[in-house]
């Protein structure tokens, strides 16, 4: 089994509609997703994020980080959640995205989550990381 | 994984689950018919492209051929002539009804794990038909030739057409006996997947973890059942013990020996939310969730000392009411002595061995060799261990019953 995160980028576009869309309907709709994954045994996780007109982006391209107020100029497409499922194959996963209440205009985007065991255990770092991992139940 | 691989992975019980149900629930014709519509996706998908609804496609096939073979049989059975008729209409609109498809799975597990079925052909059938694996996924995982796990599953098929068994949630009366007929055989499932000794150890884990996902989709459709819970919480606690269980050279690491850092932490915060739920339903636990509350006193201790013991005996005590044998009799002795010292576990293993259970059995000598060994009675004990090890059939648990009777020389 594999941890994938399926990521959700929105678009101006996507955005819009998602403002004028019903929040009933809208949460009828990922409820019956989420309800599908719990179903199916493979929901590990799952956040949504706040409006991007509430965050802040951090840029290092200059000798100091210089801190901007969201929404980010050229920026297309934006993070607005996620799903962490544990499937068997990137596939599954790809299925399971398929079938993600999205809304048009929006993306998704799925990436292997590497598990801990993958680092070089011998490293310091990775050592202290398990720790944490394990003390907090994020193994 | 292809994409179809990927669809039926997810899909498949609630395809055979619709099928079984649009053909009078005659599951033989319905697994069929399934098949062959995977049989045609994997020539038909690469060819034209994947359709945009994979599952409408699959279940359109599918219903197509049993059409087919209704009309085939309409002659010489009146119940095919009346499926062939009703279908006239058209459409898969009834085929595939949200409001039922979670039923249709729950009853082709109930199915599945029907009585009437040897406990081999259960297991089997249920991996095959709610969990979609393969012949030879189930003949890999269970160390048997793909033909018999072949044979098992046709003469399940048959049997439950002989039997008529209706394809339906038992009722309310029914349930409580039938689910804990589903529970078992997916907990010989888990088991099998939990042998660390025998077998591609990766492979294992995989049926395990199986076992484990068609544990939690019953959870989801048939919720309020405690001991689906129960079962929920064994499984993830016991597996949150794999990673640290076995040594580098495959060998399997006792308990007591397990570097307890490496337990999966995850496995854990998950079976103890599944035992609190199983507790929640304030109807107290059942024998899966006695050995849950068993596992997650050990998920809690730092260390083999430092366990609750006390409890773990009251908790054996209880599973020795609602579900009596001489493993758990022996298992609660074990405790005793953990708890209260060797002189009191050694009581009660002499009652066992005074009324003859588990007779023939290496675990009871082993056990008292043991006890003899902490008491210091290093004659009796050695003469024990090396009965165990006469009665022992593994010949790992053999070679280390004997290293302990030589340590005591």
């Amino acid at each position: 089994m594999a941890k994938y995160m399926l990521i959700m980028r929105n678009t101006d576009e996507s955005l819009a509609t998602m403002m004028n869309a019903s929040m009933d309907q809208m949460l009828e709709q990922v409820g019956r997703f989420n309800d599908e994954l719990i179903k199916a045994g493979v929901l590990v996780a799952a956040e949504g994020l706040e409006d991007p007109s509430d965050g802040v982006v951090v840029d290092y391209s200059g000798e100091t980080p210089v801190v901007t107020d969201g929404p980010y100029g050229e920026t297309k497409e934006l993070f607005g959640g996620f799903y962490i499922l544990d499937v068997k194959s990137k596939e599954e996963a790809i299925e399971w995205a398929k079938r993600m209440p999205a809304i048009p205009g929006s993306k998704s985007e799925i990436r292997r989550v590497p598990g801990i065991d993958e680092f070089p255990q011998d490293n310091e770092w990775v050592q202290r990381e398990r720790v944490w991992r394990e003390q907090t139940g994020q193994l | 994984m292809t994409s179809l691989e990927a669809v039926w992975r997810i899909e498949s019980a609630r395809i055979v689950g619709a099928l079984t149900r649009f053909t009078g629930g005659d599951l033989d014709l319905a697994e069929d018919v399934a098949q062959e519509a995977v049989a045609e996706a994997i020539v038909a998908w690469p060819r034209d492209g994947e359709p945009d609804n994979p599952v409408g496609w699959l279940l359109n096939t599918a219903r197509r051929r049993a059409i087919d073979m209704f009309r085939r049989r309409a002659a010489r059975d009146e119940k095919y002539a009346l499926l062939a008729q009703a279908d006239s209409d058209g459409g898969d609109g009834h085929l595939w009804d949200p409001d039922r498809i979670d039923d249709d799975v729950l009853a082709l597990m109930f199915v599945a794990c029907h009585p009437v079925l040897s406990p081999e052909a259960r297991v089997a059938l249920t991996l095959r038909t709610v969990g979609g694996l393969s012949t030879d996924e189930i003949a890999r995982a269970f160390l048997v030739p793909v033909p018999t796990v072949q044979a098992r599953i046709t003469r399940a098929k048959k049997t439950i057409a002989a039997a008529q068994v209706p394809f339906e949630v038992p009722d309310q009366a029914d349930r409580k006996e039938r689910l804990g007929g589903v529970l078992s055989v997916l907990y010989v499932i888990f088991t099998e997947g939990s042998t660390a000794t025998a077998g591609d150890s990766l492979l294992r884990t995989d049926l395990a973890y199986e076992a484990v996902r068609l544990t939690r989709t019953l959870a989801a459709l048939l919720p309020g059942e405690p001991e689906v819970f129960g079962l929920i919480a064994l499984c993830e606690l016991t597996a949150s013990r794999f990673p640290a269980r076995t040594a580098a050279d495959g060998s399997a690491i006792l308990l007591e020996d397990q570097d307890r850092r490496r337990w999966d932490r995850s496995a854990i915060r998950r079976g103890l939310a599944a035992l609190g739920q199983a507790s929640a339903a304030g109807r107290g636990l059942g024998p899966y969730g006695l050995q849950a509350a068993i596992a997650a006193c050990h998920a809690a201790a730092p260390s083999v000392a430092a366990t609750d013991w006390d409890r773990i005996v009251l908790l054996y005590e209880a599973l020795g009411r609602v579900a009596p044998s001489p493993i758990v009799a022996l298992n609660r002795a074990v405790a005793v002595a953990m708890a209260e010292g060797p002189a009191a576990g050694l009581l009660l293993v002499d009652e066992m061995v005074a009324t003859d259970r588990l007779p023939g059995s290496y675990l009871l000598p082993s056990v008292r060799g043991e006890l003899l060994t902490r008491l210091g009675r290093t004659g009796e004990a050695r003469a024990e261990l090396e009965l165990a090890a006469r009665l022992c059939g593994n010949v790992r648990e053999r070679a280390v019953l004997l290293r302990k009777a030589a340590a005591l020389s």
